[in-house]
């Protein structure tokens, strides 16, 4: 039987939906929108039984970007896909000119690497940016810490967690763990085993704090190292860096302001870092990053 | 600060050449075996083994009283947290 909303069916409101056509006629994918990639087991299991009721191929495809796509979907079952996963609270994802589900590491909860809290931030900007309208598509990303596994320079806007170390001699027994554990070269001890500390060669990985027996080494300040401008895809372009230790509570308003200026100055469907190529980056800096410098 | 200078292990253990993660699950397993505030020492190589080991006791509660360069090799002193 012909569905007859079909004839009604615009391609570009379904993917701002999170359904993409498929090959075969009538058949679409749902893209689901996982922020961080978290996924309960409650989730998991209802794609799960939804998948196997409308899935036409017997698997599901883990995306990229940490959604889990139901492939085979056909049309007339759409409805019932999303009202049956709406039952636990699973929400479909989109594509196209918007801003997409944010992309986050594990975090700091459980991964002893984490720096910044990534997975509490992917949810606080998914629940304020998802969906919102763009030039091109805009994508977000998290890392707890420098090691990057989210792949800042990748991003439209990649925020990487990272702490300043800060020494204290009295704590100090001279035991030269920091300048082991410290891969960068930003720390070499002397003849009594007391760190010199390059904060040029600095990543802000935290090797040292983690490390030291006697938290002679501690924090100073913790935040975001922010990204700007990169992607993937026909022509890549690598993120441009843009501020040390963004708190976690200027982030959302920086999104916010990155994403006003990139959709009042990028023209037809330009990603934000082409955007920054052709009318110069000092421009986004002086309009929007000014006001977030320390 | 810890007056370690006279400190005498209760137990030792040789890692050399023993690789990550097994010579931190081994210095775990012998750990195990001491009371809370007892002394261990242990070797373990430079380079990741240096860099790994401490960290992973130090987040399990233990503390690194000292730390000898043995050249290539490093000696700890570990004393069993609770």
């Amino acid at each position: 039987m012909e569905i007859q909303d079909k004839s009604k069916l615009n391609l570009e409101d379904m993917k701002s939906g999170g359904f993409i056509k498929e090959r075969k006629k009538d058949l679409f994918t749902v893209r689901l929108r996982v922020p961080g990639g978290r996924l309960s087991f409650e989730k998991m299991e209802k794609m799960a039984e939804v998948a196997k009721k409308y899935g036409r191929y017997g698997y599901v495809h883990v995306s990229v970007r940490q959604s889990i796509e139901i492939v085979g979907v056909h049309f007339d079952d759409i409805d019932a896909v999303i009202k049956e996963l709406d039952s636990v609270g699973q929400k479909i994802a989109s594509c196209g000119a918007r801003v997409r589900v944010p992309t986050a590491c594990g975090g700091c909860e459980y991964n002893p690497n984490g720096i910044m809290d990534a997975q509490k931030m992917v949810l606080e900007v998914d629940e304020k940016f998802f969906g919102r309208e763009c030039h091109h598509k805009f994508k977000i990303g998290f890392a707890g810490c420098p090691i990057d596994c989210p792949k800042s320079s990748e991003m439209d806007l990649g925020f990487m967690g990272m702490v300043d170390p800060e020494w204290s001699e009295e704590e100090c027994t001279g035991c030269t763990l920091c300048s082991k554990a410290c891969i960068e070269g930003a720390i070499v001890s002397d003849s009594d085993g007391k760190p010199i500390y390059d904060p040029e060669k600095c990543i802000y990985c935290g090797d040292c704090i983690n490390r030291c027996p006697t938290d002679a080494w501690g924090e100073k300040r913790k935040g975001w190292f922010v990204r700007v401008g990169g992607k993937h895809g026909r022509h890549p372009r690598s993120a441009d860096d843009i501020i040390k230790f963004l708190p976690n509570e200027k982030v959302c308003d920086f999104i916010d302001k990155t994403v006003t200026w990139y959709n009042n100055n990028a023209s037809g469907r330009e990603r934000i870092g082409t955007c920054f190529d052709r009318v110069g980056l000092d421009k986004y800096k002086k309009e929007v990053v000014e006001d977030f410098k320390e | 600060m810890d007056n370690t200078g006279e400190n005498k292990a209760d137990a030792t253990l040789d890692l050399s050449g023993v690789k990550c993660p097994i010579n931190f699950v081994k210095t775990k397993l012998k750990l195990e075996e001491m009371e809370t505030g007892q002394l261990l020492e242990v070797v373990v190589d430079d380079g990741e083994p240096i860099r790994s080991v401490p960290k992973s006791l130090k987040d399990e509660g233990h503390k690194i009283l000292k730390v000898d360069d043995l050249g290539g090799r490093f000696k700890l002193l570990i004393r069993k947290g609770a």
